[in-house]
C-alpha cells in the first residue's frame, strides 16, 4: 500500500516538523524575537537527551521533564536580561527584528561552541525503541509515533492554554499588539518573557524527542532553525494552528513527492509549496492580511 | 655628535642581519612546523572528527613520542598549527594561506572532504606545497593531478568503489545466488552522483534489472518513503550511495520498516565506529565502502592504537589510509633528509613505503589498492572486495535477519 505508507510517512514526518516550529511561533510572533539560535537550542536538548539516556541511563520521557523546565528558566533569563534591553531600545517591529537576528546569530555560536566543547563534532546517535506498530498493513515506528503523540499533546495543551486562560489571552493579545495590549493593563514585558520561555521549553522538548530518531552533531543546528522558519513563516508568524498545519501539509507533500514523484524533488516541492503560500499570502496561511 | 647615533644604528643592523643568519646556515630549524586547517565545526564536522583529526593527534604525539623525525643526523620534533575551516571553502583557502604565509608551516596537511581540498588544492600549488589529498575522492582524479603536479590520491576514484560493488553483484548472480534485480538509491552531492552514475552505467552494462533509482537531496533524514519504494519493488540488492547521517537514517529505518534484502549496501559512513555502537549485532551481513584486512598485524595493532590513544576507533575505511599518507610523508621527508618540498616530492612519488596498509607505492601520485568493497562480520568491518586479493574475506550471503 503505497499511498497509506506515504500517508502515514507523511503524517509522522509532518507532526515533527510542526512539533519543532511550535516554540519558534510562540518566540517569533509573541515575543518578537526572531531566534536565529532557535536549532541550537534544540540540538543542545538532543544533547542532554543523549547524555542522560547513555550516562545516567535516564530514558528520553523521563529527560523531557528534567530538560524541558532546565530550557524554560534558561531561556526567561536569556530574554531578561540580553533580549528585553534590545526590545526597549528598538523603535519599531522591523527594528527590533535586524537586532534580535544580530543577538541571536551571536548566541547561536556560543551555544554551538559549548556543545562542541562538551561532545565534540561527531555524530551522535542512540536506539531507545525500535519497536514497529503495523497499521492496516503500513509499518510505522514506534518512535516517531511517540514524538507526534508528544507533539499533539503539547499542541493541545498549547492551544487550550493560548485559548481558554487568561495568561494565554495576554499572550494573543501581546502578539496582536503590544502597545494597545500594555493599554489594557497587561504587562508586555512578563508576557513577552514567558512567551519566548514557552518557546524555549518547547523546543527543547521537540530537540528530545528528535533525538530519539536522528543522527545528530553539533554543527546541525541552523537545519532545523531553517524548517522552523519555513513552517512558522508559512503558517503565519505566532498562528499555533497555522504552524501545526503548515508543518503538517510540508510533511505530507515531501512525503508523497518522495512515493509517487522522486525523492530527489522533495526539498524542490517544499520550497515551491512556501514560494506559492507567501505570493498568494504574504503573511502566512493564517496571518492577518497587512498584519 | 653625529657618529655616535649612526654607528650605533648600523651596529643595531648587524645585529639584525646576525640574527637572521642562523637558521639559513644551518638550513634546519629546531622542528619540523605541520599546520592543518581540519572542520571542527559545520556540517563536514562529523566526518573530520571521525577520520581526519583523531589520526593527526595520533601520528603527532607517536612521532613526538619517539624524538621526532629523522632529518640527516637530527631528529626534530613536531610543532603543530591547527585551525578550525568551519566547514567552508572560502575559510579553508584563507587558513591554508595563513599557515603558510603567517605562520610559515614546513608541511600542510589536507582538510577533511572532496570540496575543500579541491578548494585548497591551488593555493598549496602556487605555493610549493605537496598536497596528499586522502580523503578527496573524485573520477576526474587524474585531470586534477595533471594540473597540480604535487597533488596525490589516496582513496582512488568514485567509479573504482562503483565497480567493486557492481563486479561482486556479477560474481554472485554468476554463482546463482542472486537473479539480478538492484534498488538503489544516493544523495545527490558529487561523491554519491559520481558513485551513482558509474554504477548505473556498469548495471546497465551488465544487464541486471534496476527495479527502483532514485536521488534524495543532502541531509535528508527522512528515509521511510525510498525504503518503502524500494520494498515494493522487492530487490536482491539495495545499494545506498549514501553519506554518514542517511546512512544511519537509511539502516534505521530499513530496520523500523522490516525491510531486509538479501544484500544491503550502504556508502560513507558504514565503517564508522558509530554505526557499530548505533546498531550493534544488527551491522551483521552489512556491506559498505572499504574494509580491513582482518589478518594483517599492521592494521589491527593500528586499530588498537588508535582506539586506545584517542579514545574513539578508527574509521574503517578512510582512516588508514589517512594514517598511512602521515608514514608516507614522514618516510619521504627522512629519505630525502630534508624538508625541501621538490625532493620530498620526489620521495613520495618514486618510493615504496611501510605503513598500516602493509607496504605501498604511490604510483603516478595515487594509491589504488584500496579496498572497494568491506561486509560487517562477527562485529569486524572486513574487506570482501576484490574478492581475488590477498586478505579479503568470504562475503557472507544473505543478510541476516535484523533483530
Amino acid at each position: 500500500m503505497a499511498f497509506l505508507d506515504a500517508l502515514l510517512n507523511g503524517l509522522t514526518l509532518g507532526g515533527m516538523y510542526a512539533l519543532v516550529a511550535m516554540g519558534l511561533t510562540l518566540q517569533y510572533g509573541v515575543a518578537r524575537i526572531m531566534n536565529l539560535s532557535y536549532g541550537e537550542f534544540l540540538i543542545a536538548a538532543a544533547f542532554a537527551a543523549f547524555w542522560l539516556f547513555q550516562v545516567q541511563a535516564i530514558n528520553p520521557l523521563l529527560a523531557l521533564v528534567l530538560v524541558v523546565p532546565v530550557a524554560f528558566g534558561a531561556n526567561w533569563l536569556i530574554y531578561q536580561i540580553m533580549l528585553h534591553p534590545l526590545v526597549k531600545r528598538s523603535r519599531d517591529r522591523g527594528e527590533l527584528e535586524v537586532n534580535s537576528i544580530l543577538a541571536t546569530f551571536g548566541l547561536l555560536f556560543v551555544i554551538q561552541g559549548l556543545v562542541l566543547l562538551l561532545f565534540g563534532s561527531n555524530y551522535f546517535s542512540y536506539t531507545y525503541i525500535s519497536n514497529v506498530f503495523i497499521i492496516a498493513g503500513s509499518p510505522i515506528a514506534a518512535d516517531r509515533l511517540l514524538a507526534v503523540a508528544v507533539a499533539v499533546v503539547l499542541g493541545t495543551a498549547l492551544y487550550l492554554l493560548l485559548m481558554r486562560t487568561r495568561p494565554g489571552t495576554a499572550l494573543r493579545a501581546v502578539s496582536v499588539d503590544p502597545r494597545a495590549a500594555q493599554l489594557a493593563g497587561i504587562d508586555v514585558r512578563a508576557a513577552s518573557a514567558m512567551a519566548f520561555a514557552l518557546g524555549g521549553g518547547l523546543v527543547a522538548a521537540s530537540g528530545v524527542l528528535v533525538s530519539m530518531f536522528t543522527t545528530f552533531n553539533a554543527s546541525m543546528g541552523v537545519v532545523f532553525t531553517m524548517k522552523a522558519l519555513i513552517v512558522v513563516i508559512m503558517g503565519g508568524a505566532g498562528h499555533l494552528m497555522g504552524a501545526l498545519a503548515a508543518g503538517l501539509i510540508l510533511g505530507l507533500v515531501e512525503s508523497f513527492v518522495a512515493v509517487y514523484v522522486a525523492p530527489g524533488l522533495t526539498l524542490a516541492a517544499t520550497f515551491a509549496l512556501f514560494l506559492i503560500v507567501l505570493l498568494i499570502r504574504p503573511t502566512g496561511m493564517m496571518g492577518r492580511a497587512g498584519a | 655628535m653625529p657618529s655616535i647615533p649612526l654607528a650605533r644604528a648600523f651596529l643595531g643592523l648587524g645585529a639584525c642581519v646576525a640574527l637572521s643568519f642562523p637558521a639559513m646556515a644551518d638550513d634546519l630549524p629546531e622542528s619540523i612546523r605541520i599546520g592543518y586547517a581540519v572542520s571542527d565545526t559545520g556540517p563536514y564536522a562529523g566526518g573530520a572528527g571521525t577520520t581526519i583529526t583523531p589520526n593527526y593527534k595520533l601520528w603527532v604525539e607517536e612521532v613526538n613520542k619517539a624524538g621526532g623525525i629523522r632529518v640527516g643526523d637530527r631528529q626534530l620534533p613536531i610543532e603543530v598549527v591547527a585551525y578550525d575551516d568551519r566547514s567552508s571553502s572560502e575559510e579553508a583557502v584563507r587558513a591554508v594561506e595563513r599557515l603558510i604565509n603567517q605562520d610559515e608551516v614546513d608541511f600542510v596537511l589536507p582538510p577533511w572532504g572532496t570540496a575543500l581540498n579541491l578548494a585548497v588544492a591551488p593555493v598549496l600549488h602556487r605555493a610549493g606545497y605537496p598536497h596528499l589529498a586522502v580523503t578527496a575522492v573524485s573520477d576526474r582524479q587524474q585531470d586534477l593531478m595533471d594540473r597540480w603536479p604535487r597533488l596525490f590520491f589516496f582513496l582512488s576514484t568514485s567509479s573504482h568503489y562503483a565497480e567493486g560493488i557492481v563486479t561482486m553483484l556479477e560474481e554472485l548472480r554468476a554463482s546463482g545466488e542472486i537473479e539480478g534485480r538492484v534498488a538503489m538509491v544516493n544523495v545527490a552531492d558529487q561523491f554519491g552522483i559520481e558513485l551513482a552514475n558509474a554504477a548505473r552505467a556498469l548495471l546497465q552494462e551488465a544487464e541486471f534489472d534496476v527495479v527502483y533509482s532514485q536521488s534524495y537531496p543532502p541531509g535528508s533524514q527522512d528515509m521511510q518513503g525510498i525504503i518503502n519504494s524500494a520494498r515494493q519493488q522487492d530487490p536482491e540488492a539495495f545499494l545506498a550511495f549514501s553519506y554518514p547521517p542517511e546512512t544511519i537514517a537509511i539502516t534505521d529505518q530499513a530496520q523500523t520498516l522490516g525491510f531486509n534484502p538479501p544484500l544491503f549496501y550502504t556508502a560513507v559512513g558504514t565503517a564508522f565506529p558509530l554505526y557499530k555502537s548505533r546498531f550493534g549485532d544488527n551491522v551483521e551481513g552489512v556491506l559498505g565502502i572499504g574494509g580491513v584486512d582482518t589478518d594483517s598485524d599492521v592494521m589491527v595493532d593500528y586499530i588498537e592504537r588508535h582506539t586506545e590513544m584517542t579514545g574513539q576507533a578508527p574509521d574503517l575505511w578512510a582512516s588508514a589510509p589517512t594514517y598511512a599518507s602521515l608514514q608516507v610523508l614522514q618516510q619521504a621527508i627522512e629519505r630525502a633528509g630534508s624538508i625541501d618540498h621538490e625532493q620530498v616530492v620526489a620521495e613520495m612519488e618514486n618510493g615504496t613505503f611501510d605503513t598500516v596498509l602493509g607496504e605501498i607505492t604511490l604510483d603516478g601520485r595515487a594509491y589504488w589498492e584500496g579496498w572497494q568493497v568491506g561486509q560487517w562480520q562477527e562485529g569486524v568491518f572486513r574487506a570482501i572486495g576484490p574478492s581475488d586479493r590477498e586478505g579479503a574475506a568470504e562475503i557472507v550471503l544473505p543478510k541476516p535477519d535484523w533483530r
